[in-house]
């Protein structure tokens, strides 16, 4: 123990001049801080801004109709009679794989999530699937693209809609299990309690109860995973390839609009690069959208 | 408060201050009888009770009290086998409902706790409708028609003191009922059930006087068919609401008397102690 203790009855009187001064140099700091953070904003917003911008007034001026119904078509430069061509076979293969990708990875995702969440809390097997999970949630997707290329385009002898949308899948999973997982554990213990107190077995409280009460979480996670592949190229390039036709077959390969963007914006004409614009604004919207649908859904949770 | 429980609770009599149940005799016939039972939270964790005695008078309020962490509510989660949830809890010794070992390995949960039924010091009403959440529980355990469920429903929310409250919402969601009232829904599923126990842990902690109030009026009607143990940290809920009282601390019974005598004249100088608020 200390022998000296503080005595405010002969402690020295506080100095008002430190005390000015001292404040004086909190406020300093406090709007130096205040400034570098408002400062990297406005840096970053100029980016964006000037993303967004060149992306709605180039997408825009090139959308039209024929970009929506007609498919591809060579370049039109220098010959003013030639038919100019579309993205409706790279809108519908995006569509097909997207959303077989999607109902794919989300009830695996959803399962694992539930696993981990519900059944495997604390346990190694558990940490272990969860540490994978997130490996493959931070994967380059071309290593993706890869695996499926080696898995199931060479014994298929051949780039096919099925390969793309498995590519996709696998992107799915993770997103989906991590969502899953963080709702779950976001609803209470004692609701669990309550659920088995009534005698009910467990997968009917996870089926019945905890699972609702974390739909709308969980459905987020699943728009969110579909957003991100709606833009995913690399893991298509190996799998799907692209098509200049509507495919309506799994079994060949398949137009996306990531693939269309980057074959057109890289063919050196005007013309194909503008249609490659009003690509990229198609995915920009969609992909918004479903962000927007997410967030709504999201913010009815509370 | 209405004019029939404020005379109820003035022909209880007082003792300093509180209002105690005069009615000493106890039940004689036992729905639950615990015999030297321990519980260990974990392989490695000390005993979280020790050598617990106690019967639980058939439809009679057993009030536990005590200081935090005394065991109260750890012997509530043994009697419906709650803690079978969490590997590596542990119960040694004997809890009888109607004379067979509840601890038994081979008991079945699900009918086990249909049999016991429990309400929580948070309200937990399932995110689903009013009607699904007091159907919810009867679906797990029988096959009712549409009619039978109705009935059902309608007399597990009369007989919670909320169906004039409900009774034209029964289609709406349950999350948007106020505490107090989600609380009565919550006894409400669980007597849906029709549990011959009801396990109250400290059912009004999180409510306001007036919803506490309610819920203490509707115990004192329940125990005219169910058999009901309730823990609280409030002296003056106890003495309102149970027939007999035990005192635990650091996970010992220390003393249970019926609860005009536990209030009045209490044996030990912990119990003592405890409920004239010289700790806890």
């Amino acid at each position: 123990m200390s022998t000296t203790t503080f005595d405010i009855a002969t402690a020295p009187a506080k100095d008002q001049a430190t005390a000015r001064s001292l404040g004086r140099r909190r406020k300093m700091v406090d709007r130096l801080v205040r400034w570098a953070c408002v400062g990297s904003t406005i840096i970053g917003l100029i980016f964006l801004a000037s993303i967004l911008a060149t992306l709605l007034y180039r997408g825009f001026a090139a959308l039209d109709l024929t970009v929506l119904t007609k498919e591809f078509e060579p370049t039109t430069y220098g010959d003013d009679t030639a038919p100019r061509g579309g993205l409706v076979h790279a809108i519908i293969g995006s569509l097909i794989q997207t959303g077989i990708g999607t109902a794919i990875g989300t009830p695996i995702g959803l399962l694992v999530g539930t696993y981990l969440a519900e059944y495997a809390r604390g346990s190694k097997l558990g940490e272990a699937v969860r540490f994978v999970s997130d490996v493959l949630l931070s994967a380059p997707s071309i290593l993706i693209g890869l695996f499926i290329y080696q898995m199931v385009v060479l014994p298929m002898g051949g780039f096919s809609g099925l390969a793309g949308s498995l590519a996709l899948a696998i992107i799915v999973i993770p997103v989906v299990v991590r969502t899953t997982e963080d709702m779950l554990t976001l609803i209470p213990n004692t609701l669990r309690e309550a659920v088995v107190a009534l005698g009910a077995p467990k997968w009917k409280m996870v089926v019945l109860v905890t699972w609702r009460a974390a739909l709308s979480g969980i459905v987020t996670g699943i728009l969110l995973a579909f957003a991100r592949i709606t833009g995913e190229t690399a893991p298509l390039l190996l799998t799907s390839f692209g098509n200049s036709v509507t495919s309506w077959s799994l079994g060949r390969s398949m137009a996306s609009l990531p693939i269309a963007i980057y074959q057109q914006a890289n063919s050196g004409f005007p013309d194909l690069i503008d249609i490659a614009w009003a690509g990229a604004l198609l995915v920009t919207l969609g992909v918004l959208s479903v962000n927007i649908v997410a967030r709504v859904l999201l913010r009815k949770r509370k | 408060m209405n004019t029939e429980t404020q005379a109820s609770l003035e022909n209880r009599g007082s003792f300093g201050g509180m209002q105690v149940r005069s009615d000493a005799d106890l039940n004689t016939e036992n729905r639950i009888e615990i015999r030297n039972l321990d519980f260990y939270y974990g392989p490695t964790l000390p005993k979280a009770l020790k050598g617990i005695n106690l019967n639980l008078p058939d439809r009679q309020v057993t009030g536990m009290i005590g200081p935090s962490g005394c065991g109260k509510s750890t012997l509530l989660r043994v009697m419906n086998r709650m803690y079978s949830l969490y590997p590596g809890q542990r119960a040694e010794g004997e809890v009888l409902l109607d004379g067979e070992n509840l601890l038994d390995a081979s008991v079945d949960l699900n009918e086990l706790r249909s049999k016991i039924g429990m309400v929580f010091q948070k309200p937990t009403p399932f995110p689903m409708t009013i009607y699904d959440n007091i159907a919810f529980g009867v679906r797990l355990h029988e096959k009712l028609s549409k009619a039978e469920m109705d009935q059902r429903v309608e007399w597990a929310l009369t007989r919670a003191a909320i169906w004039t409250e409900v009774k034209d919402r029964l289609q709406a969601s349950a999350m948007g009922l106020s505490g107090g009232q989600q609380q009565r829904l919550c006894i409400a599923r669980t007597i849906a059930v029709r549990p011959e126990v009801i396990l109250f842990d400290e059912p009004t902690s999180a409510l306001d006087p007036i919803s506490t109030l309610k819920i203490e009026e509707l115990i004192d009607e329940l125990k005219r068919d169910f058999t009901i143990a309730i823990v609280t940290h409030n002296m003056q809920q106890a003495a309102r609401c149970a027939d007999q009282v035990a005192f635990f601390y650091l996970g010992e019974l220390i003393e249970v008397a019926p609860a005009a005598a536990m209030f009045t004249a209490p044996k030990h100088a912990k119990t003592q102690e405890y409920i004239t608020g010289r700790f806890g």
